[in-house]
């Protein structure tokens, strides 16, 4: 009863989003107040039935009803209580509903946290999300409805992927969903600004929050899933150029350019047109993203068109979405007047630098991903596009990045000092070189790795350089003062840049790890860099849905135990699958990695041990660029719903030191 | 292991699932001299499992990319160079073999489209910046307007 009410809140919710996808419009079109008030409770309204929609499916699968079909296809009754929640977003149609609820969030977080926005704005803004909740409500309903029933019910279900049971799957999908759909609202925004017509910084400042809320959860859900890779997949790669990564790094591109332009439009009321053009893409990016999962059109161009019935929905689903937007965007981008002028070597021409490159690489990430579907559709020839080419393409568009990222810090608004700036950031090169210099004495690892560290050093102490250079100005007993007298968006910029840098760090230390596939005997010592790995014995063990043979391992270095570890080999009877289940331990930032393969009648197994120093640095990297957009969005001037009152109150000319 | 990526971002849990052998490089199939394995493994790293989903046969489990394995580690034993084993492998199952795609008619507009985006970006930019430097250059006073400020001025 409760799956059969879930699925007519799902209806229902269609039902409200169409109505609010027209009448807010509508109500903004004649400036009727009480047409626009519609939206904010409507909102809400479909926000409560998409909740108890995913409610009811959640129940399904807690309770084991195995007469749903998306039940028995991904749960299994002996499946620990975690997974039978996370096994919800574990599978196409429940991971939809996962993606229309979190769409419902943000509308109704629209709704809820916007009242000091213009009406017409947020009536346009919230018909705009109805349209792409209605979209997606309808693909679920036609194509991917997660509450079918079977007519007969098994006794027991087929179980989840056993890749998929693992906290990790809890928590990234969710992630990454928050930061694709998040990106919708500023689509949003975009979109009803161009309906009418009406673009300026205070746009700017109400977009801000929600663009910086979903490049948070967009960069923590990638360093999570890549994190997830890294520990499930048992071999230690946390990163491989799959198109379904691809999906996920081109809103992250998008995204970060969006935030670092609308940071030049919020200021200096410049690059309207390419602020509004990057919002309608980096959700275009996203809805692509969704396509390319969703459909099966990576898994073959053939498989997509012998069962082309999500795919289609959804292609026509993007191209109504991208291509309404596009023309809109052609048919207004002319009324947009220009803003302010600066000279080429300033805060805004850094920007603009940094537009172009990120532009690129999302470029090169979209080609590369995409360019073989098209080319086997058109000509039938099949090429590879793999890590080496992005690692030829991609990495030299990121490292002028990163150099010019301190320097971009360093520039003042309108018209910069270039050899100012560099004079100023002296210290964080000869920080970068000496580095460079250490790691290579220490390691001799390939050139590149340590060039890449002192890269990362010097972006990490250039990151701060403006910032320390004020708080340490003179009067030293002062500087925790200044340091919270500064306008948290700088440390923000600080933190984020820095975590970058931080995440290079790790990629870099990558060069001088250690990797070693052997086969190991129970009692065996194997050298791993620093440290000496004993096998303890080969030990089997029952889990609750699954069997295993798992390798206790001691770490040791310089002969005293420092870790241990317990690396198994699991099967799942009931998927007929087995997994590797990788032992990790982390000391200092580095981690001891190692993952077993079967073992051999006479006792002996495959073993992979790896020593990958400083490579934790690559996640938390990820950590402090989330923590660095935090500060950014606590920010006093930028809150949610601020952007009225300051446009009442101005800040005087020059009380704000730039940031 | 066809699927294995996959499953990466979990959105991807429908579609065939396989048994999952736990292994790509084996230890049985790797070479005494370590300098010629660790050739070996770098050209394994840039040659894709063609029955998987953009792995390298470094990576991949399929018996196939086993299959791979050892023949590319026969052939460096019988003193080939990197070119002459990716020229042979590529005569047998085409480019698709290689991960990164050799530069020819059909892959120019991949290979070229960083630099494309760079410099068309760099030219738009240049562009607009002039257009919006001219339309707001304030432009000089004629006579009449002169002899006006000098008239307020004087006042």
């Amino acid at each position: 009863m409760i799956v059969e009410t879930g699925h007519y809140a799902l209806v229902l919710a269609l039902a409200l989003a169409l109505v609010n996808a027209v009448i807010p419009i509508w109500g903004a079109r004649r400036h009727d107040p009480q047409l626009m008030a519609v939206a904010p409770s409507v909102a809400v309204m479909t926000f409560v039935l998409i909740a108890y929609a995913f409610f009811a499916l959640t129940y399904a699968h807690v309770v084991s009803d195995f007469s749903v079909a998306n039940v028995v296809e991904n749960s299994h009754s002996a499946k620990p209580l975690i997974y039978k929640i996370s096994g919800v977003w574990g599978n196409h149609e429940g991971s939809m509903l996962l993606w229309v609820l979190i769409l419902a969030i943000f509308g109704a977080a629209v709704a809820l946290f916007s009242r000091n926005m213009p009406d017409e704005l947020r009536a346009n803004v919230l018909a705009m999300q109805s349209w792409i909740g209605a979209a997606f409500l309808l693909f679920i309903l036609l194509t991917s409805n997660p509450f079918a029933r079977l007519a007969q019910p098994p006794a027991e279900g087929q179980d989840l992927n056993p890749l998929l049971q693992d906290p990790g799957l809890a928590i990234h999908p969710p992630l990454l969903y928050l930061g694709y759909v998040g990106l919708s609202i500023t689509f949003s925004f975009a979109a009803a600004a161009l309906i009418s017509g009406r673009i300026d910084a205070a746009w700017a400042r109400y977009v801000r929050p929600w663009t910086l809320i979903a490049w948070i959860f967009l960069t923590l859900g990638i360093a999570m899933g890549s994190y997830w890779a890294y520990y499930t997949l048992g071999w230690g790669g946390f990163w491989f150029w799959d198109p379904v990564e691809n999906a996920s790094l081109m809103p992250w591109l998008a995204a970060t350019a969006l935030l670092h332009c609308a940071a030049v439009m919020e200021k200096r009321e410049a690059l309207r047109v390419w602020t509004i053009f990057l919002a309608i893409l980096a959700f275009s990016l996203s809805l692509i993203g969704t396509f390319l999962v969703r459909s099966g059109v990576l898994t073959s161009v053939h498989a997509f068109a012998s069962d082309p019935q999500r795919g289609v929905f959804i292609l026509v689903i993007l191209t109504g979405f991208i291509g309404g937007s596009l023309a809109l965007f052609a048919f207004r981008a002319g009324e947009l007047k220009q803003g302010g002028i600066f000279a080429p070597v300033s805060r805004e021409g850094a920007l603009v630098l940094n537009n172009l490159l990120l532009t690129a690489a999302c470029a090169t990430v979209f080609v590369g991903t995409l360019y073989p579907l098209a080319l086997e559709a058109l000509t039938g020839e099949k090429i590879s596009v793999g890590a080496p080419f992005f690692n030829a393409t991609f990495v030299p568009l990121f490292l002028p990045l990163f150099f010019a990222m301190p320097i971009g810090q360093m520039l003042a608004w309108k018209r910069g000092d270039l050899l100012g700036a560099a004079q100023r950031l002296m210290v964080a090169l000869g920080c970068g070189v000496v580095a460079a210099l250490i790691f290579a004495a220490w390691h001799g690892a390939p050139w590149a790795s340590y060039c890449l560290a002192g890269l990362s050093v010097y972006v990490i102490v250039g990151s701060f350089t403006d910032l320390a250079g004020r708080v340490f100005a003179d009067n030293a007993s002062h500087a925790w003062h200044r340091a919270t007298g500064l306008p948290r968006s700088a440390w923000g910029t600080a933190f984020a840049h820095a975590g970058l840098a931080v995440t290079l760090l790790g990629l870099a230390a990558t060069g001088w790890g250690v990797d070693r596939v052997l086969t190991v005997r129970a009692g065996e010592t194997i050298a791993l860099g620093p440290y000496e790995v004993s096998v303890l014995g080969l030990v089997p063990e029952q889990g609750p849905n699954y069997s295993a043979l798992s390798a206790p391992s001691i770490i040791r270095k310089g002969g005293v135990a420092v870790a241990k570890i317990v690396p198994e080999s699991r099967f799942y009877p009931s998927r007929r699958m087995s997994r590797a289940e990788a032992g990790i331990a982390t000391l200092g930032f580095g981690q001891v990695y190692m993952s077993i393969g079967g073992a051999s009648p006479d006792g002996a197994i495959d073993a992979r041990l790896y020593w990958k120093p400083l490579v934790s640095l690559i996640w938390l990297g990820a950590l402090i660029m989330g923590f660095g957009g935090l500060l950014s969005l606590s920010d006093r001037r930028l809150r949610i719903g601020v952007a009225r009152r300051a446009r009442v109150a101005p800040v005087p000319p020059g009380a704000q030191p730039a940031e | 292991m066809m699927m294995r990526k996959r499953f990466l971002f979990a959105v991807l849990a429908i579609g065939a699932m396989q048994p999952l052998p736990a292994f790509a490089v084996r230890p049985d199939e790797m070479l005494q001299d370590p300098a010629l394995e660790a050739r070996a493994r770098a050209l394994s790293g840039e040659l894709r499992c063609m029955v998987c989903q953009n792995e390298s046969i470094d990576e991949s489990d399929a018996p196939l990319a086993h299959d791979l394995r050892v023949l590319v580690r026969e052939h460096l034993q019988a003193g080939e160079s990197e070119a002459a084993i990716r020229q042979y492998l590529v005569a047998r199952y085409g480019d698709f073999i290689l991960l990164k795609p050799p530069f020819k008619a059909e892959t120019f507009l991949l290979w070229l489209t960083p630099l494309l985006v760079l410099v068309l970006g760099g030219i738009g930019i240049a562009l607009a910046a002039k257009r919006r430097s001219q339309a707001q250059a304030v432009p000089a006073l004629n006579a009449e307007e002169q002899a006006r400020l000098a008239d307020l001025l004087k006042k």
